[in-house]
């Protein structure tokens, strides 16, 4: 009697639909996942995995820890990274070493894929959360990443 | 004039009294269609809101909140700018038929409230025929569908037509059987004397299994007559643009918007008069305030739009081949063999009465 079967089997499954969707109903109050945007700009907090530029972090002493390998700018699959570098005298060992001058972003252009995240061997670049990024003339959108005067962090290169 | 037309005893003696009785009941008619009119226009919008706002429960979302205190006036507002949109049409639509299908879909689902039975005095048309006449007039509406489809000179209207025709031809028979096999029950197509036999119980604990089969049928052919999802094959938005008002826009479209909503809140209430009682209190508990009884039967018609909102967030939507399969394998002789376990039901005797 697989047609009465078939019946009762449609009947519960569309049963086990509607306790699931009525359980979100039910729970709405508490999880409801809307952002009330404008209102909450001060609390609002985005998720960690949120993806909204990308950031070189730099610690107290100004230090980053990009070492100019350029690895980011070769996996940028639309060239919005340019590191501009140079070869200088290292104070310490007196030898000569690559070092970045500016590591160029476009935000303009960043597709948000994550590539040059991946490829950086030494995490010197992360996803920032901020989502406010509207400005009035693209050439804002172009930034510098290391800031001014700042220096890769010791011993990230061995 | 054999027609009851009882909303008020007072308004219609006080007319009676300073007009002649031909001028008197026509104007009264027209008061009544008014009323109604103004009603529902009001109620469709305050559905359109309800549903929007269930929606958005069930997907954890808040839903419009923005409009009014908590969203109150939006669809209002959104009927006001519909109001002020330019009416467009199509290049060699067949322009008569175009304009006519919005009218024909919203009076017909409009002449349906007329026959339901508010409260005890609360009812405009008590006709003898009442269940029929609520079958006829629930598809008259798909003319307005399938003219509106096949005018419009576009081809995703006419798919969305033709589909929402072959639906709407097969679950009128579920709709039909199942209604008829509650009407053995009652023995009357009288929507009063329903009500009336319901006094001993709804119809739904009277007539037990087979009732309870019914009803499932009934909901389940009620949401496809109403072409929502999971039966929404006519405006599927994915593959159809709007189905058969793709068209449409402004007056017009709102025209077919609320023509769907009073279709919904007319299938509920169709459901919550034959099977739950209509305006009967639950136990009597307030019969000795006749009043009431419109907040029982819109109480009892809310849970069940609830019921058809919840299926059409739940359900995914069925494949034409699906959609006929349920009907004409399932639902079909499933309502036919319901029929003749409750005419055995009525005829033994075994009906639930208190
Ligand atoms: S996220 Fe992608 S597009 Fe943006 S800079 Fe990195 S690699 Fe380029
Ligand atoms: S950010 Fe990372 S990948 Fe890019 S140059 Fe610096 S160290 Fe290399």
């Amino acid at each position: 009697m697989s047609y009465f079967g078939n019946i009762a089997k449609g009947i519960k499954t569309l049963l086990t639909g509607m306790s699931v969707t009525g359980n979100y109903f039910l729970h709405s109050r508490k999880g409801a996942i809307t952002q009330q945007y404008p209102d909450n700009r001060e609390t609002l907090k985005m998720f960690d995995r949120f993806r909204g530029e990308v950031v070189m972090p730099h610690d107290e002493n100004n230090e980053h820890t990009c070492t100019g390998c350029q690895k980011c700018e070769i996996a940028c699959p639309n060239g919005s990274i340019e590191i501009i570098w140079d070869r200088q005298l290292d104070p310490e060992t007196g030898k000569k070493k690559k070092m970045i001058d500016k590591h160029i972003y476009h935000l303009g252009m960043c597709t948000m894929c994550g590539l040059c995240i991946e490829a950086c061997p030494t995490d010197a670049i992360l996803w920032a959360q901020n989502f406010e990024n509207s400005v009035y003339d693209r050439s804002y959108l172009t930034k510098v990443l290391n800031k001014p005067g700042s220096k890769v962090k010791a011993g990230i290169e061995d | 004039m054999n027609i009851s037309l009882s909303i008020t005893k007072n308004i219609h003696e006080w007319l009676f009294s300073i007009m002649p009785e031909g001028i008197a009941s026509i104007t009264e008619m027209v008061l009544i269609a008014v009323v109604y009119l103004a009603i529902f226009a009001v109620a469709g919008l305050y559905l359109v809101l309800l549903e929007r706002k269930v929606a958005a429960w069930f997907q954890l979302r808040i839903g419009p909140n923005r409009v009014g205190w908590w969203g109150l006036l939006q669809t209002m507002a959104d009927a006001l700018k519909l109001v002020s949109k330019e009416l467009t049409g199509t290049e060699r639509a067949d322009k008569f038929l175009y304009n006519l299908a919005p009218y024909f879909v919203i009076v017909s689902s409009l002449m349906a409230l007329a026959v339901f039975p508010f409260s005890q005095e609360f009812h405009a048309f008590d006709i003898n025929i009442g269940v029929l006449f609520l079958m006829a007039i629930s598809s008259i509406g798909v003319i307005g569908i399938l003219l509106g489809g096949w005018s419009s000179n576009n081809k995703f209207a006419l798919i969305g037509a033709m589909r929402s025709g072959v639906q709407t031809i097969s679950y009128e028979l579920s709709v039909g059987l199942s209604l008829l096999t509650m009407v053995l029950v009652t023995g009357s197509l009288q929507l009063s004397e329903i009500i009336e036999v319901q006094k001993n119980g709804w119809l739904i604990v009277q007539g037990h299994i087979p009732a309870v089969i019914a009803f499932m049928i009934y909901m389940i052919a009620g949401t496809a007559e109403t072409n929502r999802a999971p039966f929404d094959l006519v405006e599927a938005e994915s593959e159809l643009g709007a189905g058969f008002h793709t068209e449409y826009s402004g007056m017009k479209f709102a025209y077919f918007f609320l023509a769907e909503f009073i279709n919904m809140f007319i299938i509920a209430a169709i459901a919550a008069t034959i099977f739950f009682g209509g305006w009967l209190s639950p136990f009597g508990i307030t019969e000795s305030i006749p009043l009431l009884g419109v907040v029982w039967f819109l109480g009892k018609t809310l849970v069940i739009v609830f019921l058809m909102m919840w299926f059409r967030w739940t359900f995914p939507r069925l494949r034409i081949d699906q959609l006929l399969t349920l009907e004409w394998k399932y639902l079909l002789p499933l309502n036919l063999l319901n029929l003749i376990l409750m005419a055995l039901v009525v005829w033994l005797n075994l009906t639930i009465q208190f």
